[in-house]
Order: structure tokens, then sequence, then C-alpha cells
């Protein structure tokens, strides 16, 4: 598909997998040929404070990795739901890890995916999952990773020693897609 | 073409600088380019490099003159408090005449300040900082790509010319990842370094690396040998990209991330029926001030809007480069804060009167 400047925003927890998760859908949709740029949040961040990353993908130059107007936010806690739910366009996309985000977007012009992201994962006896949930469904709700790339992109990000995992992340992803159906 | 992998811009620097034949890193930690360091950490023994973490800025720059000095391909990195400390050490550089690297990763101040992206170094980067009348080339690249390719251009330029080259990057484009293309081999311009201090080499007279001068003929001389050199850098060196100006109404002027910003702004502002141009200085010294002077001269060409991440510094130049026949108005933020897309574009239809 096409794109011009679109743009994700990854928040929560220092902890949670959240700059990688961004590396990864940014790493991509470089393989599916667009133009991409990651941008984090910097600084004295720490485990257990806030993280944030934006990701641009585009199929002309990138202006700006600073991203003012959301596509898609995908909220690991409720400080990040809100703060940056007011930021995405009308029609845009909120995905949250109901587990940790006990608050809803108050707005209607969203489409919004609560998934229980970090419950499943515990389930699964693996909390790195949680990430790969909401991407699987980030997959569905906006076309911007598809599965195929999402794989790709794993081999591409993860040191080789972890490259046993691929085949479960790509279940939890499958099975993140199915959670953009649910309204 | 070869891949494109995606890369954080500090660690960009470094694989570049490496590249580049630079195989000696002397530096000290400081947010937002310690990716800098970290990356020399595991890529200079790869190739027999050194990488040493100083016991202050001042000792690292010291290094960088040593080995300068001897004719290595040298680099320190820092960001603007630790950039300040360096400054005497860039005076020395420039009296010496020595070819060094330097990068900041400009955070914001004044003062220790905060670590977030700002472009408040403009002046200590293009007038001076340290003592003394001299010049370093400055650079100040806008994208990862181009991050890489002004990297290697520095050590190219710096040989050249025996003089300092900075990069003047700021926290986002040191902290963001962007897709780069690595050549399979680097255009080295390698120079003959026969005033380096490596031993006589079969020569009579030893070499002598120096900037004392009590002699005031002999510094006077010395002064104007570096002047023509910066005349001649004048002449040869100006890099600039001009965007859109040949039928814009309103033309911006930016560099590094700032330009990128406006990049969007352009687009926006050409959607609604306002014709925005843009002029991005890629070296800040010496700066096109031809070119600038060239665009106010255009007719369609109503007003000027400089857009920086500080108080208004590089306008200064621009000003002097428009010479008064147009107005040049400035927008600015500061603190780490980035101008939003809808704040230039506010600004630009209030210049254009809708």
């Amino acid at each position: 598909m096409t794109m011009t400047d679109f743009s994700i925003i990854l928040a929560g927890f220092g902890g949670q997998g959240i700059l990688s998760a961004g590396r990864i859908v940014a790493t991509a949709a470089l393989l599916d040929n667009h133009e991409v740029s990651w941008f984090p949040s910097y600084g004295p961040e720490m485990r257990g404070g806030t993280a944030n990353c934006g990701v641009v993908i585009s199929d002309s130059i990138i202006g700006s990795p600073v991203i003012n107007d959301i596509d898609v936010l995908i909220a690991l806690n409720n400080p990040s739901l809100e703060k940056f739910s007011r930021q995405v366009k009308p029609g845009g996309v909120v995905i949250v890890d109901s587990t940790l985000v006990t608050s809803v977007p108050e707005r209607e012009d969203i489409k919004f995916f609560p998934i229980p992201a970090s419950e499943l994962a515990n389930q699964d006896g693996n909390m790195n999952f949680a990430v790969v949930y909401l991407l699987g469904c980030l997959s569905a709700a906006s076309e911007c990773i598809s599965q195929e790339k999402f794989e790709e992109a794993l081999k591409d990000v993860l040191p080789a020693r972890h490259h046993h995992l691929i085949p479960a992340e790509l279940e939890v992803f499958a099975r993140g897609k199915t959670y953009a159906n649910v309204k | 073409m070869t891949k494109r992998v995606l890369m954080k811009g500090n660690e960009v620097i470094a694989e570049a600088a490496v590249r580049a034949g630079c195989r000696h890193y002397f530096g000290y930690p400081i947010t937002p380019q310690t990716e800098i360091m970290h990356y020399m950490a595991r890529r200079m023994p790869e190739v027999s490099g050194t990488i040493l973490q100083a016991e202050s800025e001042v000792a690292a720059i010291n290094m960088v003159y040593g080995a300068a000095a001897a004719g290595a391909r040298v680099m320190t990195t820092s960001s603007s408090p630790g950039i300040s400390l360096k400054q005497e050490g860039f005076s020395y550089i420039a009296g010496a005449e020595l070819p060094a690297v330097v990068v900041n990763i400009v955070r914001t101040g004044p003062g220790l300040g905060g670590i977030l992206p700002a472009q408040g170094d403009y002046f200590q980067a293009t007038k001076g900082g340290g003592h003394g009348d001299y010049r370093n080339i400055v650079l100040a690249p806008a994208s990862i790509q181009e991050l890489y390719e002004l990297t290697v251009e520095a050590f190219n330029l710096a040989d050249k010319y025996r003089n300092l080259v900075m990069i003047l990057g700021d926290g986002t484009l040191g902290q963001m990842m962007e897709p780069v293309a690595f050549r399979d081999e680097e255009s080295i311009e390698t120079v003959a370094k026969d005033w380096a201090v490596s031993g006589r080499q079969g020569r009579k007279e030893h070499n002598e690396i120096t900037s004392i001068y009590i002699n005031p003929d002999i510094m006077e001389a010395l002064n104007n040998k570096l002047q023509a050199k910066y005349r001649e850098i004048e002449k040869n060196e100006v890099r600039v990209e001009v965007l859109q100006c040949e039928d814009a109404e309103i033309v911006i002027t930016a560099f590094g991330i700032a330009s990128r910003i406006c990049r969007n702004v352009i687009r926006q502002a050409r959607a609604e029926g306002i014709k925005v141009g843009m002029i991005r200085p890629i070296t800040l010294w010496p700066f096109p001030s031809k070119t600038i002077s060239a665009v106010a001269s255009i007719e369609s060409v109503s007003s000027f809007l400089t857009v920086e991440l500080n108080a208004g510094q590089m306008v200064e130049d621009v000003r002097l480069a428009v010479n008064g026949s147009k107005p040049v108005e400035f927008y600015g933020r500061m603190g780490g804060n980035l101008p939003s897309q809808k704040e230039i574009l506010e600004k630009i239809r209030t210049m254009a009167g809708k």
C-alpha cells in the first residue's frame, strides 16, 4: 500500500519493549521499500519510567521525524493514553494493552482496540509477547505491517540467539490480529 | 544500490568515521551523543584503532591535537557544554593548522541546560567560540544518510585544508534512526602530510607544530595565511540545498532538523496556495550568502522566514546576505521544544496575509 507520512506512536513504561517494537515496525516498513524514521523519547529515562517512540512511514522523503498528528497510537499505560490520545487524527486508531490501561479514550471519532496483551503474554509465560500481540493488532487495524515483513524484520533485528523464538512470535502476532475485529 | 540499513544517527557518525579512515577517537560521554563512543568502543578494536575515554573534554581535545599533529585521522565528539570546554583546543588547532573532526550533537543551553535537541550553538560553531581570528568549517546534516556522507566528507575537508571541521547536529539527529546506505568503498582523499611530527623520516630538519609566535610580523603572516585559506574555503566549499524557490513568495531558511520540519510545512502551504520555498545551508560556515542574496533578488520573493531551534542566530547571517532588500522574519523555539508544523504554517499564513 502507499503511505504518506503514516505516523505511529508506541508509548508506555520503560522495559516493556516499546523502543524495540517500534524498531521492528520501522524495519518491516524499510524491508517493504518505504521511507521510514524512528525517533525515541530519550534522556533520564529508566526502567519503570515512561518511554515512547514515533515511527513515520512514507513513500516520499519524510519531513519531520517528530510526530504531531498520530495515525496509530499504541498505549501500554494510562499516562500514555492520556498524553497522546488527543493527538490522534480523526479516523485514527488507538490500540491499548487493556491489562494495564484501565481508561478509555474520550473520543467518538477514532477506532479503539483494547487487547489484554499483558494477561495473554503472562498466560504464554513470556511477557515479551505483550507488544507482539499489540503489533499483530496493528497489522490488522492499519495494514502498515504485514506478517511476512514482521517475520523478516524479526530476523533482521533479533540477535541470532533469539531466532528460535520467531515461530512462537509469529503465532502470537497472528492471534493479535484477531483483536482488531472486535469493536 | 547497496542495502539500506536502519541505524541511529550517533552510530552512523561513528561508523562513517571509521570508514573514512579515522583510527583515533578521544571523547568524554555526554547525552545525547554517548552512543558514538559506545559504538567506537566496539568498532575501533576491529580496525586496530584507538578509542580512549579521556578524563575530561579538555583532555580529549588536546589528545586530538596530538594525534592530528602526528598526521592521524582523528575525531572527538561531544554535546554543547562539553563543546564549550573544548573551545581553547579548537583555537590551538586553528593556530597550528591541524586537521581534526569534531561533532557537536547540540542540546539546550545556556549552562548545563537539558538534553533535548536545540540549535543554540550556531554562534559558537560559526563565529569562533575560542579566541583569535579563526574559522571552523561547519557542516549541518539534516538526515541520517547525509550525516554519513558529511562525516566522511569532514575528514577529507579537514585534511585538504588542515582545518578543524565541525559537524553540527542536534539531539534529534543523534537519537533518530533512518535508513542509511553505506558505500562499498569510501572515497578517501589521501593528502601527503609532510608537515606531521611523525619522526624526521630522512628529512634534514624536524617538523614543528606550534601556535606560539612571539614576533608580531610572523604572527601577522600566519594570520594572513589563515585568512587566505579561509577565503579559499569560502570560494570552494559552500554547500546548500535550494528547494522550490523559483516561484516562491516566501522563502524559508533553516538548517538541520528545523529544515526537516519546514519541508512538511512547504508541502502544506503550497496545498493552501501559498508559494513557499526553502534555502537549506548545508555548510553553516562557509555560509551560502551568495545563494541567499540571489534568491532575494527573485521578483516573486516577498519575504524570508528563518526557522531555528534558538532565539535567532543564523537569522543574522541571512539578514546580512539579504542586505535589506526583503524583510526577514524569524520563528524559533527553545528549551528542547521543536516547533510544530502548525506553528510554522500559522506564521507563514500571517506573513502571506491569509
